[in-house]
């Protein structure tokens, strides 16, 4: 049979694997792939796209700057509060937008959201994070981006933060939620 | 062309980085949130058996072309649209790190903290490997960082995020101004 679809619709997750659809979904349930489509992998490259424009600004606007980052901290600019107050007013309006006209997706899937549960960890892992930044004048974005920028010794940060991720799912069943 | 090789106000990138939630909504119902590309490399090198990491990581490819897209743009920010003046820095700022010997401005990054050669001084593998390590667990802790839970989750108007986020600027409060002081005194 002639294949006329260029993609298919996949079978939910939640029908397949439940217990990872609800280790995935319970206490991240940001960062994952809401859709159910399957397409060929340079469908991706849009989000490259959408990368490139959001990594030229974190370095044009010096987010990735390690100089900001603890400015921010002690409040010496108000760059910083600026930036993520701006991105925050901008992206829930968007959202309320996105909800309010039932907005789809460029593939015609509907857009959805999901409540996060609390947890203990917001706390704990918060500040851990927390130290981490102003150590690294970095969150998870800006590393990569700051490799970019020619600081190659980031990548030793980024493989400890891959490290720090393992080493948390090793011990998550032991640590307080 | 001066425009683009200045440093970009906070409001212009504050708009560009608020548009990439409805972009990546809009393109492919994805969630904006880039910590848990550190978790998809762990389920997709290293899962070795840990229930956490046991997940089908390709579907979520996506989030390292999206990365992959932040490092080449800012490669292209970097080398093709270099501002020409020195970076700016608070004098306080300026005057507390040459206290500290801190004083090359290359970067965005100081060099004289984060460079090869300093990798495997006890400043340099506290900040580096230290922070890095904090960075990685503290944000899967959370079950997120400043993407996904400042940006993405306030966004969504959830509770929790609000709290995550009030703890990572807690803990960046403390460590910049009580416990860094004396790492950069190593």
């Amino acid at each position: 049979m002639a294949n006329t679809t260029s993609f298919k619709v996949a079978e939910p997750a939640a029908a397949t694997t439940p217990e990872t659809d609800f280790e995935v979904r319970s206490l991240d349930t940001m960062c994952v792939n809401e859709s159910h489509l399957k397409h060929p992998w340079w469908y991706n490259l849009k989000y490259s796209l959408v990368g490139i424009f959001f990594g030229i600004t974190f370095v044009k606007a010096e987010i990735i700057s390690w100089y900001r980052i603890q400015e921010m901290f002690r409040l010496e600019s108000f760059h910083m509060y600026g930036v993520i107050g701006t991105a925050v007013a901008v992206g829930a309006l968007s959202v309320f937008l996105i909800k309010k006209w039932r907005i789809k997706t460029i593939y015609g899937e509907p857009i959805t959201f999901h409540p996060k549960t609390f947890n203990k960890g917001q706390i704990f892992g918060g500040l851990l994070f927390g130290f981490g930044w102003a150590m690294t004048g970095a969150c998870p974005g800006p590393l990569f981006a700051q490799v970019g920028t020619g600081a190659t010794v980031i990548l030793v940060t980024i493989l400890s933060a891959i490290a720090g991720t393992w080493v948390y799912g090793y011990f998550r069943d032991r640590l307080p939620h | 062309m001066e425009f683009l090789t200045q440093p970009w106000p906070w409001w212009t990138a504050g708009i560009i980085i608020g548009l990439t939630v409805p972009a990546l909504l809009i393109l492919g119902n994805k969630h904006f949130g880039l910590s848990s590309n550190f978790r998809h490399i762990c389920a997709a090198c290293l899962p070795a058996n840990i229930k956490f990491f046991q997940y089908d990581w390709k579907k979520e490819t996506w989030n390292f072309f999206f990365v992959g897209g932040i490092v080449a743009g800012a490669a292209i920010a970097a080398f093709l649209l270099k501002n020409p003046d020195p970076i700016q820095i608070h004098p306080d700022l300026a005057g507390d790190l040459a206290s500290y010997g801190v004083t090359r401005v290359e970067g965005l990054v100081p060099a004289d903290l984060f460079s090869w050669d300093n990798l495997l001084t006890l400043r340099g593998l506290l900040l580096m490997i230290g922070g890095g390590f904090l960075v990685g667990f503290g944000t899967r802790y959370a079950g997120g960082c400043t993407s996904g839970h400042a940006i993405m989750g306030l966004s969504t108007l959830q509770w929790p995020s609000l709290v995550a986020t009030i703890f990572f600027m807690a803990g960046g409060f403390l460590m910049a101004n009580l416990i860094l002081p004396y790492i950069l005194a190593l």
